[in-house]
C-alpha cells in the first residue's frame, strides 16, 4: 500500500459517483451523545473499488450507511450518483436504494425459505418484476457466478461461500450503479474470501459502477483501488491499492 | 412481494402452524359455541315451528314467549273468529302435566291439545299410527324422543297406556317432533281431551290459532284482532322473534355463551398475536434487508398484512370446518343442540379478521419502524 494522503480524499474526479463533504453523525443527545463521524470528506469515482478499513467503532459502518441512504447524517453534504441524499425525502431515498444501490451484507441476510435463484431475484421483485422473469434473470446472474447447479437450493443447503455468491448475485441482479459491501468476507474462510473478492473484482467493478467495501480483513486489501483508513470518526489515511491488477476483466 | 411474504411465513413450519393453531382454536370455539347457542335458540321456538297450519297466534296481552302461558276464556275463540279478515280460528292448549307410567314412576310431559274437529296444529311427521286415531277415547300421540326417554331401549309399540293426572291415556301414534328447551316428552291429544288431562283451572285455553282470509295480510289481521279483542295477535314469524328476543333479553344464555366466545377470541388473539410477533422479530433482519434494498413501508405493510390474512384464512377454514363437523357428528344425538345458519360463519369470519389484524398490529409497528441500517450491524 502506498499512502497518498491523510485526511480528506483528493477530488480526483469532478463527476465522482460518491461525494461526501463535512459529514458528521451524532447518535443520542446530551451527555450520552456519541459522535460517530467527525467531518468526513470522501470521493469515490465511477469504476473504482474503495475499501473502508479501521478498527471497530471507528465509523465505517455509519459512513457506508449514510452513503447507501439508510442513515441520515447530522451535518454535511452527501451526493451519490448525482443525487443529493440530504435533501431527498424518505420515499425518494427508498426508490434511490431500490434502483441505484446493491448491497452485500456481512451475514448474507438471505431469506431462508427462498431458493438461491429466488433470493437473488428479490431486488427485481421489489422493483415490481413478474416472479418468473425475475427468477430467470437471477438465474442468469447466478450462472455467471458459478452457481448454475445450485439455483433451486435453499440457503441452508449452501456453503458460506456459496451463500455469499448468492448475496452478490442479489446485489448485482438489478444492475445498480453503487455497490455497498459490508464485511463481505468476515464470515468466510480465506479461500472463500479470496474467491468472493475475485468475483466482486471481476463482475461487480464496472466503469459505470462504484464499489465500496467495508472490511477488517487485511487479506483482501490488495483487491482495492484505494483504501480509506478510518479512526475515531475520521478518515486518517488514504492509500492506493493494487486492485486493478488483481482480478479485473 | 406478497409471494415472498407467504414463502417467509410458511418457511418456518412450526411457527406457521402455531399461528394457524391460534386462529383455528378461536374460530372453532367461536363457531362451535355460536352454533350451540343458535341450536338452543331453535329449541325455544320448536313448538311454534312444529305447529303447522295457522298463520297467526292469538294470546293474552302479557304473554312474552311461547312457554309463558296465560290462560284465556274459551269464549275468546268466538271473538277472534268474528274479526273481519279471519278465515278460521281454532283452540290450542299447551301445558306441562305430570304422568304416571305403567312401571309406576312419574314423568313431566308437554301436553298439546289441538282442535277436535279439524286437528289443526297436530303433528305432521308421524312415524307410527295416524292423526285420525286421536279421535278415539283417551288417545295421545307421543314424540319419538320422548318415547325413548321414558321407555329406553324398547321398540315403538302402540296401545301402551299411562296416566296423565290420574286419567288414562292410550298411545295411538309416534311422531317426530323438534326438540324443546325443556326436553320433556311431547304428547298431542284433542283439545277436549287435554282439558280433561290438565289440572283444574277456571280458564284453560292457551292460544287461539287463526288463519287470515286469502288476500289479507296476516300482519293486518293481527292488528284488527288486537284492536277488536284486546288480545295479543302475532304472525308465526313475529311470535318466533318475540320468543327468541325474550330468551336473549331475560335469560343468562347469551351472557354465558358470550363469555365463552369472548374467551375463545382472547385466547386466539393471544396465541396468534404472540406467535406472529415472535415470527416477525425472528425475521426482523430480513425485513431490514428488504427495506435497505428499497422495499417501501407500503410493501412491507402489505407483506405483513397478507401473512396475517393468510393464516386467518387457513385458521378460519379449519376452525369453522371442525365446528361444522362437530355439528354433523352430533346431529343424531338428542341431547346436543347445534345449528349453524350462515350468520355463524359470517360472525366468525369477522372475529377472525379482527384477531389477525390485532395480532399483526405489533408486528406491523415493529417492521415499519425497523431501521434499514440494522443490516449493517453485525
Amino acid at each position: 500500500m502506498v499512502t497518498t494522503s491523510a485526511g480528506p480524499m483528493s477530488p480526483e474526479s469532478t463527476a465522482a459517483a460518491v461525494r461526501v463533504r463535512g459529514v458528521t453523525k451524532r447518535f443520542g443527545s446530551g451527555e450520552t451523545a456519541t459522535l460517530a463521524l467527525r467531518g468526513v470528506d470522501l470521493d469515490v469515482a465511477h469504476g473504482e473499488l474503495l475499501m473502508l478499513v479501521g478498527p471497530s467503532g471507528c465509523g465505517k459502518t455509519t459512513l457506508v450507511s449514510i452513503v447507501a441512504g439508510t442513515l441520515e447524517p447530522t451535518a454535511g453534504s452527501v451526493r451519490v450518483l448525482g443525487h443529493d441524499l440530504v435533501a431527498m425525502s424518505g420515499s425518494r431515498k427508498t426508490r434511490f436504494r431500490r434502483d441505484e444501490v446493491g448491497f452485500v451484507f456481512q451475514s448474507f441476510n438471505l431469506l431462508p425459505a427462498l431458493t438461491a435463484a429466488e433470493n437473488a431475484a428479490v431486488p427485481l421483485l421489489i422493483a415490481g418484476w413478474r416472479r418468473s422473469a425475475a427468477v430467470a434473470r437471477a438465474a442468469e446472474v447466478l450462472e455467471r457466478l458459478g452457481l448454475g447447479e445450485r439455483l433451486t437450493n435453499l440457503p441452508s443447503e449452501l456453503s458460506g461461500g456459496q451463500q455469499q455468491r448468492v448475496a452478490i448475485a442479489r446485489a448485482l441482479v438489478h444492475a445498480p450503479r453503487l455497490l455497498v459491501c459490508d464485511e463481505p468476507t468476515s464470515a468466510l474462510d480465506a479461500e472463500n474470501g479470496r474467491i468472493t473478492m475475485e468475483l466482486i473484482g471481476a463482475v461487480a467493478v464496472q466503469p459505470d459502477r462504484a464499489v465500496i467495501v467495508v472490511t477488517h480483513d487485511a487479506r483482501i486489501y490488495s483487491f482495492a483501488d484505494r483504501i480509506a483508513e478510518m479512526e475515531d470518526g475520521r478518515i486518517v489515511a488514504v492509500t492506493r491499492g493494487s486492485g486493478a491488477g488483481e482480478g479485473r476483466p | 412481494m406478497l409471494w415472498v411474504a407467504w414463502k417467509m411465513l410458511t418457511g418456518n413450519r412450526v411457527k406457521y402452524l402455531g399461528i394457524v393453531f391460534g386462529v383455528m382454536f378461536a374460530a372453532l370455539l367461536i363457531a362451535q359455541q355460536a352454533g350451540v347457542f343458535c341450536g338452543l335458540m331453535l329449541l325455544t321456538i320448536s313448538q311454534i315451528r312444529d305447529t303447522a297450519g295457522p298463520g297467526m297466534w292469538v294470546m293474552d296481552r302479557t304473554v312474552q314467549y311461547v312457554d309463558d302461558i296465560k290462560p284465556l276464556a274459551d269464549t275468546e275463540l268466538f271473538r277472534v273468529k268474528a274479526v273481519p279478515g279471519v278465515d278460521w280460528a281454532v283452540r290450542f292448549y299447551k301445558g306441562i302435566v305430570r304422568s304416571r307410567l305403567e312401571e309406576g314412576h312419574f314423568e313431566q310431559m308437554i301436553l298439546l291439545g289441538i282442535d277436535d274437529a279439524t286437528l289443526v296444529g297436530g303433528p305432521t311427521r308421524l312415524l307410527m299410527g295416524s292423526l285420525a286415531d286421536l279421535r278415539t277415547p283417551d288417545a295421545v300421540i307421543m314424540d319419538d324422543a320422548g318415547y325413548r326417554r321414558i321407555w329406553p331401549g324398547e321398540p315403538f309399540r302402540l296401545g301402551r297406556t299411562f296416566e296423565v293426572n290420574d286419567h288414562r291415556a292410550v298411545l295411538v301414534g309416534i311422531t317426530r317432533a323438534s326438540r324443546t328447551f325443556q326436553s320433556f316428552p311431547i304428547v298431542y291429544t284433542r283439545y277436549s281431551q287435554a282439558v280433561v288431562f290438565a289440572p283444574r283451572e277456571r280458564k284453560v285455553l292457551s292460544f287461539v290459532l287463526a288463519e287470515p282470509a286469502p288476500g289479507v295480510a296476516a300482519e293486518e289481521v293481527c292488528r284488527r284482532i288486537e284492536a277488536a279483542t284486546g288480545l295479543q295477535a302475532l304472525t308465526q314469524e313475529q311470535f318466533i322473534r318475540k320468543t327468541i328476543g325474550y330468551y336473549l333479553a331475560k335469560s343468562g344464555i347469551p351472557l354465558n355463551f358470550g363469555i365463552t366466545v369472548f374467551l375463545g377470541f382472547l385466547v386466539g388473539t393471544a396465541i396468534a398475536g404472540q406467535t406472529f410477533y415472535l415470527f416477525t422479530v425472528e425475521n426482523i433482519r430480513q425485513y431490514g434487508a428488504l427495506k435497505a434494498m428499497g422495499a417501501g413501508n407500503g410493501t412491507i405493510l402489505a407483506m405483513v398484512l397478507s401473512q396475517a390474512l393468510q393464516v386467518g384464512l387457513v385458521g378460519y377454514g379449519v376452525g369453522v370446518g371442525l365446528a361444522a363437523l362437530f355439528g354433523l357428528c352430533t346431529r343424531g344425538l338428542v341431547r346436543l343442540a347445534f345449528h349453524m345458519p350462515w350468520q355463524v360463519p359470517a360472525i366468525t369470519a369477522v372475529a377472525v379478521l379482527v384477531i389477525v389484524l390485532v395480532a399483526s398490529l405489533l408486528s406491523i409497528r415493529r417492521v415499519l419502524f425497523v431501521d434499514p441500517a440494522i443490516v449493517f450491524r453485525g
